[in-house]
């Protein structure tokens, strides 16, 4: 009886053993399935680089190819072999859906445009020929970048500043609230743009008068947004400080301020939204120099590919600003964990 | 029926000061009318008195609390503390809210050091902020926000708040109310042992008839708004209290017949 039972148990260990195994490879397919379709979309993208001979003259189109086996190889491997690579290997494989995608996009890009001309050639340049802008065209397309950074940080910085003291005051001070806020209601919501031919022939140089508009279009969300921040502190925190023997510089820097941050912060973003949209505005009007400025030179020369470059650069820009801003927010405003959901 | 108690001095330590309300008569101004909401209330409560003011809801007894506190000025008579006229909020005499309105973006310790921060001594005290931590027991939520406390833990917190200025005047505005009533005995019996310890004068605003029997050594019974003292009740038991005690049960029967519920009894 006793015996039955063992031999009984071991040959069901045995085949629980051998069924966790086979899960095992099962599930270890699974999570490298989608690495091996990022693969095959890669070599798919390096093929039809190789295969067809390109419509136009393009310089980099073997290099585009050879970089697409290199990624597809990457893929390949990293996703297989996940577990020897630590932390990089599960961010590999949570990012392989997306390998996919951007695989097969470039693929139909480059088939659609360089091979077969299925979309009107000038106007939509091939994959390799972006890549060409980026090796070619740097050194101009990095002093852009410099020089928007450049525009955008002055510009952004003083707004922010004069924003948020503006703001602070008009929701503490009666008074300051009485005077800014009609002058506030009137120009605010004017498009920072429509000031644009005036501050150009009023400030003394086109670097000036950007940095203004600029300014001005970050400058109004964050008014508004740090004053109403300070006008909903609860009237509790400024009793529980007075009791305390809190003095009135107390209760705007230590009560007033923190309390409103979340507001201002939300202001920020949207001041950084509105001051991109009057950077590149300003950059194609009147500045001569920037990212803005590179597209509008593009355009003139019908370089279809380095308007596309350059706007890529943008959008990076952009988002990393953005982020940027968003990382600063969640350091400061780590108490709000638990009390405001982002 | 009315048992006119003669306040005897119950300093232990002398650490509280005196409270002097005379003749206060105060109104809200609502929509252009006036709304009296005090009216003519004098009471004397000498150094180390503990004392319950009860009265219906609405009657005025917060915005007397507020009045002592110096965060609204009385439309007439005068407060004093000790000898001085009370012109406006001093950290001698600190309010318990019935919210703990600890401040979110600071930490426990933080929010313990507000007092001194805003006086500019913490540099040199910071072991009193350690101290008044220690005293609520809750030392090892020094890092801790506010919003991973517990209600009892936040208005501990918000109790260390007030004694870490070793305040005259405990003014203390339902400062258990909004507490479980496992928690809320526990820190009665917490508030009493404190209370002996300081020495200080403290003013409890309540509806809990119970409690204010537990804790206080006077209880005064306010009148329905806008509030007089209607009775000034002396209860004469050591600490530490029985709530079962028969003698505080006749004055629980007293009070709650003066403020007109002896029927539920």
């Amino acid at each position: 009886m006793s015996t039955y039972s063992l031999s009984d148990t071991i040959s069901v260990e045995g085949s629980r053993a051998s069924n966790s195994r086979a899960e095992a490879i099962g599930d270890w397919l699974r999570s490298s399935g989608v690495g091996v379709a990022a693969a095959i979309a890669w070599i798919a993208l390096g093929l039809s680089c190789l295969w067809w001979p390109d419509l136009g003259d393009w310089s980099r189109t073997y290099a585009l190819g050879i970089a697409a086996f290199v990624v597809a190889a990457l893929a390949l491997f990293g996703t297989l072999g996940a577990d020897f690579l630590g932390a990089a290997g599960p961010a590999l494989r949570r990012r392989a859906p997306w390998l996919v995608a951007l695989g097969l996009f470039l693929t139909v890009w480059e088939l659609a445009t360089a091979k077969f001309a299925w979309l009107p050639l000038p106007f939509f340049p091939p994959p390799q020929a972006v890549v060409e802008v980026y090796t070619d065209d740097l050194p101009k397309l990095l002093d852009s970048v410099f020089a928007s950074v450049k525009l955008q940080l002055g510009g952004y910085a003083i707004g922010a500043a004069i924003g948020f003291l503006t703001g602070v005051s008009i929701g503490w001070s009666r008074s300051v609230g009485y005077w800014v806020h009609p002058i506030l209601r009137f120009i605010g919501p004017l498009p920072a743009t429509a000031w644009l031919p005036i501050a150009f022939f009023t400030f003394p140089s086109s670097w000036s008068a950007s940095t203004f508009l600029i300014a001005l279009a970050t400058g109004f969300p964050v008014t508004v947004l740090t004053w109403s921040g300070v006008a909903s502190v609860s009237n509790a925190y400024y009793d529980v400080a007075r009791t305390l023997g809190a003095k009135p510089s107390f209760l705007v820097l230590k009560v007033a301020i923190p309390a409103a941050l979340p507001h201002v912060f939300v202001g920020l973003f949207m001041g950084l939204g509105s001051s991109f949209a009057v950077l590149v505005v300003a950059e194609m009007i009147g500045v001569k120099a920037g990212l803005g400025w590179y597209l509008q030179w593009a355009q003139g020369w019908a370089a279809y590919a380095n308007m596309y470059a350059a706007l890529i650069v943008m959008s990076l820009l952009c988002s990393g600003a953005i982020t940027l801003l968003f990382r600063t927010r969640d350091r400061l405003l780590v108490w709000q964990k638990g009390v405001v959901k982002w | 029926m009315v048992a006119q108690a003669v306040a005897e001095p119950v300093a232990r330590h002398a650490a509280g000061a005196s409270l002097d309300i005379e003749h206060v008569s105060h109104a809200f101004d609502i929509d252009g009318a006036e709304l009296p909401v005090l009216e003519d209330v004098s009471l004397l409560i000498q150094p180390g008195e503990f004392v319950a003011l009860l009265g219906p809801s609405g009657c005025g007894k917060s915005t007397l609390l507020r009045l002592v506190a110096g965060l609204e000025k009385p439309k007439s008579g005068t407060l004093r503390e000790d000898d001085n006229r009370i012109r406006g909020p001093h950290p001698s005499r600190v309010v318990v809210f019935q919210d703990p309105t600890l401040f979110p973006w600071r930490s426990v310790w933080d929010n313990v050091a507000l007092g001194l921060e805003a006086q500019s001594i913490l540099k040199s005290q910071r072991q009193r902020v350690d101290a008044a931590l220690d005293l609520v027991g809750l030392s090892a939520f020094r890092n801790a926000y506010p919003h991973q406390l517990s209600g009892g833990m936040a208005q501990r917190v918000a109790l260390a708040r007030a004694l870490v200025n070793d305040p005259k005047i405990l003014i203390l505005d339902e400062p258990l109310g909004k507490l479980d009533s496992l928690t809320r005995i526990t820190m009665q019996a917490e508030l009493v042992s404190l209370w002996q310890r300081k020495g200080l004068t403290a003013l409890l605003v309540t509806h809990d008839v119970e409690e204010a029997l537990f804790l206080a050594n006077r209880v005064i019974v306010l009148s329905d708004r806008p509030a007089r003292v209607k009775a000034d009740i002396l209860v004469d038991r050591t600490y530490p209290r029985h709530r079962g005690d028969p003698h505080l049960a006749e004055l629980r029967k007293q009070i709650l017949g003066l403020l007109g519920l002896d029927a539920t009894w």
